[in-house]
C-alpha cells in the first residue's frame, strides 16, 4: 500500500512541479467558462440551471482529458524512467492504477474549480441542487472514462503528440458514436445489430441521463466497464512490451 | 524497520552462516566450452555447474535468453554470483549486456531461463526479488522535473519506508554519494555526473544485497569515475555486485571476477589476472579483443 501511495502522490505532484497543470486548469477553466456564457448565453437563458455548463463538458474534456494523460507513460518510456519504474518492487496494476488514480484526482480537482459557476447560478435563483451534484458526478465519471482511453494511448507510444491524437480520435468515436449523423450513415449499408452495436458505445445517452439527475445502475457500469477495459488493455500493452 | 524489510533481514540472518566463505574468487561461472572448469580456479572445478542450495550465492542466473522478434539478443547466459563479489560483466556494445541486466531486474521477460536474487526466482517472486536488488540502470534515468530529495523520498516510499526510517535512509543515501549541496535542487538543472550520483542513490539507498550496475561511470570525468569506483569497492564486501562495463581498466580497478560475453554467450570467464594471463602480452584489452572481435565480424 505504502507503494501504491507513493506512486499516486509523485504522480499527482508530477503536474504541479511542471507548468502543465496551470496551464491546463486555466485554460480548462477559460473555455468553460466561455462557452457556458458567451456562447451558450447562461445569463440571458433566464433559467437558473447549469445546463448549457454540462452541456459543454464533454467537448472541453475531449481536448484537455488526452493531453492531461498523454504523458503518463509515453513521458516514463522517452525519458528511461520507464525502466527504473517497473524494476522497482511494484506490480503493473499498482502502477497503471496508481498513474490513472493520481491523473483522475487532478481532473476532479479541475473540475471542483469550476465551482464559481455554481456560485453564480446560486446567485441567480434556486436551480435544483440534485442535478447540479449529479451532473458533477457524470462529468467524473466522463474524464475517467476519457483518461482509461489515454492510459492506454500513452502506454502503446513513446511519442506524447501521437498519444494526445489517437486518445483524441478514440474519445471523439465514443462521444459521436450515437449521434444521428454518424447512426445515418451507417444505416445504409451496415446490418442493425452492427449499428445498435456502434451506438450502444457512444458515452453521450449515459452523460445525458445523469446530467439529468437519473442515477441508473447502467450508466455507472458503462462508465466503470469502458475504465476498466481501458486499464485492461493499458497492462496487456505494457506486459507485453517487457517480454517482447 | 517496515515488514517488508524486516522480512527481508530474516532471510539475511539465516544466510550469515554461508557468508563465511573462503576468500579467493566465488562467482561460479557456467559457460560454454571456452574454459575448462580446471583452467577456471582451483575451487571452481567442486562447484562446477552444481547448484549447491542457494547458500552463498546471492545472484544465480540460469540459462537466460531472450530474443527481440528474430533476433537473439542473448542466447544463453548462466552465472553465480557470491556476496563480497563484483563481478564484471565485459562485452563491446550489442553483445546483451544490458538485455541481461534488464532481464535479472525485472524490466524484461526472459524468452527462456531463470535468474534468481537470494532464492527469490525473478518469475516466480518478481517482487521478492525485486527488493533484494538496487538497479542503476544504463544513462542512469531520474525523474528530471523533481528535486533530489523529492526523488529519493519516492523512492524509499516505493521501497516500502515511512516516517523516520524514510528520512533517514534518504538522508544516508544523500550523504553516501555527496550530494548534500544540490539536494534541493530540481534533477533536470544537475551535470550528468550528479544525475548519475543520484541514481547511484536510489539504487543503494535501502542497502540492496545484491547491486546491478549498467555501465555506472559511462560518460563521467576521471574524478567522478574514480569516485564511482571507491563507492563501490568500499560497499563490496556486504554485496554481490554486478556492472557492466566496456571500459577494461575499470575491471583491473574494481572486479574481482570477470565474465566477458559476445554476441549474446559467454566467451571467457575468470579473476581479471585469469583472464589476463590468457593472452601472451597479460593486458587485458588484448583478450578482450581477441575473443570479441570475431563476434563483431558475425
Amino acid at each position: 500500500m505504502s507503494t501504491f501511495n507513493a506512486l499516486f502522490k509523485r504522480e499527482l505532484k508530477s503536474y504541479f512541479e511542471s507548468p502543465v497543470a496551470y496551464v491546463f486548469l486555466v485554460v480548462f477553466l477559460l473555455l468553460s467558462g466561455f462557452l457556458t456564457f458567451f456562447v451558450s448565453r447562461l445569463y440571458e437563458q433566464g433559467q437558473a440551471t447549469l445546463e448549457p455548463f454540462f452541456f459543454w463538458q464533454p467537448w472541453v474534456y475531449l481536448l484537455l482529458v488526452p493531453a492531461a494523460s498523454m504523458r503518463m507513460w509515453s513521458d516514463e518510456r522517452r525519458s528511461g524512467t520507464l525502466e527504473l519504474l517497473l524494476t522497482l518492487p511494484v506490480t503493473m496494476a499498482q502502477s497503471i492504477l496508481a498513474k490513472f488514480l493520481a491523473a483522475w484526482a487532478f481532473l476532479v480537482l479541475a473540475i471542483a474549480l469550476t465551482c464559481p459557476v455554481v456560485v453564480t447560478i446560486y446567485g441567480l435563483g434556486q436551480p435544483d441542487a440534485g442535478t447540479i451534484v449529479s451532473g458533477y458526478l457524470g462529468c467524473i465519471l466522463l474524464a475517467g472514462a476519457y483518461l482509461a482511453v489515454g492510459a492506454v494511448t500513452s502506454a502503446m507510444t513513446r511519442n506524447q503528440v501521437i498519444s494526445f491524437v489517437v486518445s483524441l480520435v478514440v474519445c471523439l468515436f465514443l462521444l459521436m458514436a450515437g449521434w444521428p449523423p454518424v447512426t445515418e450513415m451507417l444505416v445504409q449499408w451496415a446490418p442493425n445489430w452492427l449499428v445498435n452495436g456502434v451506438a450502444a458505445f457512444s458515452v453521450m445517452p449515459h452523460f445525458e441521463s445523469i446530467q439529468r439527475g437519473v442515477l441508473d445502475l447502467r450508466d455507472f457500469v458503462y462508465y466503470f466497464s469502458v475504465m476498466g477495459v481501458m486499464l485492461f488493455t493499458a497492462h496487456l500493452v505494457l506486459e507485453n512490451r517487457k517480454s517482447a | 524497520m517496515t515488514q517488508k524489510n524486516s522480512r527481508a533481514g530474516l532471510v539475511f540472518h539465516g544466510f550469515r552462516s554461508f557468508f563465511r566463505m573462503p576468500e579467493g574468487w566465488h562467482a561460479i561461472c557456467i559457460y560454454p566450452g571456452q574454459l575448462t572448469p580446471d583452467e577456471k580456479s582451483p575451487r571452481a572445478g567442486a562447484t562446477d555447474g552444481v547448484i549447491d542450495s542457494y547458500g552463498g550465492i546471492m545472484l544465480e542466473v540460469k540459462d537466460i535468453k531472450k530474443s527481440f522478434g528474430d533476433i537473439e539478443a542473448v542466447r544463453g547466459i548462466s552465472f553465480k554470483v557470491e556476496k563480497g563479489d563484483v563481478l564484471g560483466f565485459l562485452g563491446p556494445n550489442g553483445a546483451g549486456k544490458s538485455t541481461t541486466m534488464r532481464m535479472i531486474t525485472g524490466f524484461l521477460i526472459p524468452t527462456a531461463g531463470t535468474a534468481s536474487v537470494l532464492g527469490h526466482d525473478i518469475l516466480d517472486q518478481p517482487l521478492e526479488a525485486k527488493r533484494q536488488i538496487g538497479y542503476l540502470p544504463e544513462n542512469a534515468p531520474v525523474y528530471a522535473d523533481m528535486t533530489v530529495t523529492g526523488f529519493l523520498v519516492f523512492v524509499a516510499g516505493m521501497r516500502g519506508y515511512s516516517g523516520k526510517e524514510k528520512t533517514d535512509r534518504v538522508n544516508a543515501a544523500v550523504e553516501r554519494c555527496n550530494l548534500g549541496r544540490v539536494r534541493h535542487q530540481t534533477i533536470g538543472t544537475l551535470s550528468k555526473g550528479f544525475r548519475q550520483r543520484v541514481c547511484f542513490a536510489q539504487a543503494v539507498l535501502h542497502d540492496p544485497p545484491v547491486l546491478i550496475m549498467d555501465e555506472p561511470t559511462d560518460g563521467l570525468d576521471p574524478n567522478q569515475k574514480f569516485a564511482v569506483r571507491s563507492m563501490i569497492r568500499e560497499m563490496a564486501a556486504g554485496k554481490a555486485i554486478v556492472i557492466s562495463t566496456h571500459i577494461l581498466e575499470e575491471v583491473e580497478a574494481v572486479c574481482t571476477k570477470a565474465v566477458i560475453i559476445g554476441d549474446g554467450r559467454i566467451l571467457a570467464c575468470g579473476t581479471p589476472a585469469e583472464l589476463k594471463a590468457r593472452s601472451p602480452s597479460g593486458r587485458l584489452d588484448e583478450v578482450f579483443r581477441t575473443l570479441t572481435s570475431g563476434q563483431n565480424a558475425a
